[in-house]
C-alpha cells in the first residue's frame, strides 16, 4: 500500500508538471499564431513569420491534446519533437549579420531549459506501467432466480405513474 | 471516526475526521455497516463536478444501523436497520408532496447556491458537492442522517446487507430510467453504458416487458453481465451503433433510449465529436461531454422517448435539437425519486424476483477506498462495483 501511494504521488507531480506543460504549449502557440512579426523581429529571424505560425499550431495542437489525454506522455514526447524543430530553427540563426544574437542566445537557453523539463516530464509519466486487464467471466450474473427469457414481464403488475407515461391522446390506437 | 475525503482532482484519502453529531430534533446518526462507489463520484474524483472543498466526506450509497435519534423523529428507533437514499427529503413541501424527492424544495440548506446555478434549488444529496448542501457523505463510519423520518427505509431480517444497499441509490435509479420509458410491450429499449446503473436499468426493462433490450459497451466484461441479465449487446468499438440498431429494428430505430452514461462519455477517434469534447473539456469551453445524447437523438425512433438517468453537471455543446423536434422525441430525465420506488422494489427483492448483489465485483475494507476509486475509473480487474466494508 505504502508504494502504491508513492507511486501515486510521483504520478500527481508528473501529472501537474505534464499540465503546466500543455498550458504553456497554449500559451506560447497562441503568441507564434497572433505575433509573429514581433517574434521574428526580436530574434533576428526576419521573413520567417509563417514558419513561427506553423509551429505556433503545432504548440496549441499539442498543448490541448496534453490537456485532454488521460495518458498526457505521448503528447509530451510530441513536444520534445517540437523542442528539437524549435531548437534547430533558432540555431539556424546564428549568423554573422543577426543583429539579434543576444537574443537568440537567450531564447535558445530557454527552449532548452524547456526541453529538459519535456524530457523529465515524459520520463516520469512513461514509467507508470500499464495495468493488466485478466477478464472475469460475468456471463452468469442475471440477478434473476430463472433466465431472462423467463422473466420477461414479471413486473407488468407496477402501474406507471401518469407524470411518466405518454398521454393518453398520443397513445397508439389499439 | 474513518472516512473517505475529497482532498482535490484524483485524490480520495482515508483520514480521521470528527464523529457527526445530532443537529437538528429530525435527524439520526446511523452506524454504516456497508457503502459503496458510485459511477457518479467518478465526476467527482475527476472533478468534472464544482463545488466540492478539500476535506469534504464523499460518498452517498450507504446502509447501517441507527445509534443516534433526535428528539423530533418518531419513525425511527435505535437498532434499526435502514438503507439510507442519496437524496435527502423533507417529505412535506409540494415537491415531496408529490413524489419528486429528488428535488425537495426544503432539504438543501444551501439552496441559494444551486439556485443561482440551476435556476431553482434541488433535494440535497450527501456528498456530492456544495452545490447540493454540503452534507457530509456516507464513506464513513458513521453518519448524520438530515430529515431521518422521511428518507430512510426499515429493512427487516432476512436480507443481507448486500440484497438491499442498492436500494438507496442505483437499482431506483435504473428503475426509474426504465419506467420513464412507459414500455410497452412491443417496444426495443437500447441503453448505453453497461455500469451498474446501465445493469440494474437492463433488468428493470426487462421486468417491465420490453420486448427487446439492447445494451452498449465497450468492456468486455460489462456487455457479457448485460448479457447475462437479458440484452443484446454491441461493442461499440466494433460495430457501429446506428447501424446495428437499425438492423434489430428493421431500420426504425429503438423506440426507447436510456443514457446512463452521463457526462464523461468515452473519448474515441471512432467518434469525432468525443474528441472535440474533451479538447473543449480540457480547456474550460465544455463542461460535459454529450455524446451519447447525440447518438441517442439520431438513432431514437422518431416519437420515441430518451430517458436520461445519466448525471451532468453543466453546460454541453452541439446537441442536434432540431432533430429531436422534428423527431417529436420525449425527454424524461433527473435524479432519482428514490423513495417513490422502494416500498414496491424491497418488495420484489424480498419475493426474490430480483437479487441486486448480482452486480458487486469487488467488497474491500474502507481504508482500501482511495485505491479502489482509480480501479472502478479505469475498470482494472474486470471491476463494476466496488462496496466498501468500513
Amino acid at each position: 500500500m505504502a508504494r502504491e501511494h508513492r507511486e501515486s504521488h510521483r504520478d500527481r507531480s508528473a501529472d501537474a508538471l505534464a499540465r503546466g506543460l500543455g498550458w504553456f504549449s497554449i500559451g506560447l502557440g497562441l503568441a507564434e499564431v497572433l505575433a509573429p512579426r514581433s517574434l521574428t523581429r526580436a530574434l533576428g529571424l526576419n521573413g520567417q513569420e509563417r514558419l513561427v505560425q506553423a509551429y505556433g499550431v503545432r504548440e496549441i495542437a499539442t498543448g490541448v491534446a496534453i490537456l485532454a489525454a488521460r495518458n498526457p506522455a505521448p503528447w509530451i514526447w510530441g513536444r520534445v519533437g517540437g523542442d528539437a524543430l524549435d531548437l534547430a530553427t533558432l540555431a539556424g540563426g546564428f549568423h554573422e549579420d543577426n543583429p539579434r544574437k543576444t537574443n537568440l542566445g537567450i531564447a535558445l537557453g530557454a527552449v532548452a531549459a524547456v526541453s529538459a523539463l519535456d524530457v523529465y516530464c515524459g520520463t516520469a509519466l512513461s514509467a507508470a506501467s500499464e495495468p493488466q486487464r485478466p477478464i472475469r467471466d460475468y456471463s452468469r450474473r442475471t440477478g434473476f432466480p430463472r433466465d431472462p427469457q423467463a422473466m420477461r414481464g414479471s413486473a407488468t403488475d407496477f402501474v406507471v405513474p401518469p407524470d411518466m407515461r405518454t398521454p393518453d391522446a398520443l397513445r397508439p390506437y389499439a | 471516526m474513518k472516512a473517505l475525503c475529497w482532498q482535490g482532482k484524483h485524490d480520495i484519502r482515508c483520514e480521521t475526521v470528527p464523529d457527526p453529531r445530532i443537529e437538528h430534533g429530525r435527524d439520526a446518526i446511523v452506524k454504516v455497516t456497508t457503502c459503496a462507489i458510485c459511477g457518479s463520484d467518478l465526476h467527482l474524483y475527476n472533478n468534472f463536478i464544482p463545488g466540492m472543498t478539500p476535506g469534504d466526506i464523499i460518498g452517498h450509497e450507504f446502509m447501517g444501523e441507527v445509534v443516534e435519534v433526535g428528539q423530533d423523529n418518531k419513525k425511527l428507533k435505535v437498532g434499526d436497520r435502514v438503507v439510507v437514499p442519496f437524496t435527502i427529503t423533507c417529505g412535506e413541501c409540494e415537491q415531496c408532496q408529490r413524489g419528486n424527492f429528488s428535488v425537495c424544495e426544503r432539504s438543501n440548506r444551501k439552496g441559494n447556491l444551486a439556485a443561482k446555478a440551476f435556476g431553482h434549488t434541488t433535494a440535497g444529496l450527501f456528498g456530492y458537492t456544495h452545490l447540493t448542501g454540503g452534507y457530509p457523505g456516507g464513506q464513513a463510519e458513521y453518519v448524520r442522517v438530515p430529515f431521518a423520518d422521511s428518507a430512510p427505509v426499515k429493512i427487516p431480517n432476512g436480507l443481507s446487507d448486500e440484497q438491499v444497499l442498492f436500494l438507496g441509490d442505483i437499482f431506483p435509479t435504473g428503475w426509474q430510467a426504465a419506467v420513464q420509458c412507459d414500455i410497452q410491450p412491443s417496444d426495443t429499449v437500447a441503453i448505453w453504458g453497461c455500469g451498474p446503473v446501465g445493469q440494474f436499468a437492463i433488468r428493470s426493462a426487462v421486468l417491465l416487458g420490453a420486448k427487446q433490450v439492447v445494451a452498449i459497451d465497450r468492456v468486455p466484461e460489462r456487455l457479457a453481465m448485460a448479457e447475462a441479465g437479458g440484452a443484446v449487446t454491441i461493442n461499440f468499438e466494433e460495430e457501429s451503433v446506428i447501424e446495428r440498431l437499425n438492423e434489430l429494428t428493421q431500420g426504425k430505430g429503438p423506440e426507447k433510449c436510456i443514457d446512463c452514461v452521463g457526462l464523461e462519455s468515452h473519448v474515441s477517434m471512432k467518434h469525432p465529436d468525443s474528441v472535440l469534447d474533451r479538447a473543449k473539456q480540457a480547456v474550460m469551453l465544455e463542461s460535459d461531454r454529450p455524446h451519447v445524447l447525440r447518438e441517442m437523438i439520431y438513432v431514437c425512433r422518431p416519437a420515441g422517448v430518451i430517458s436520461i438517468p445519466g448525471v451532468y453537471g453543466g453546460l454541453v455543446d452541439k446537441i442536434p435539437f432540431g432533430a429531436s423536434m422534428n423527431k417529436g422525441l420525449t425527454w424524461r430525465m433527473g435524479q432519482t425519486h428514490v423513495n417513490r420506488w422502494t416500498d414496491d422494489l424491497l418488495r420484489r427483492i424480498q419475493e426474490g424476483q430480483i437479487d441486486p448483489a448480482f452486480v458487486i465485483t469487488h467488497t474491500v475494507r474502507l481504508e482500501e477506498g482511495p485505491a479502489y476509486y482509480n480501479i472502478f475509473r479505469d475498470k482494472q480487474d474486470s471491476c463494476i462495483k466496488v462496496v466498501l466494508k468500513p
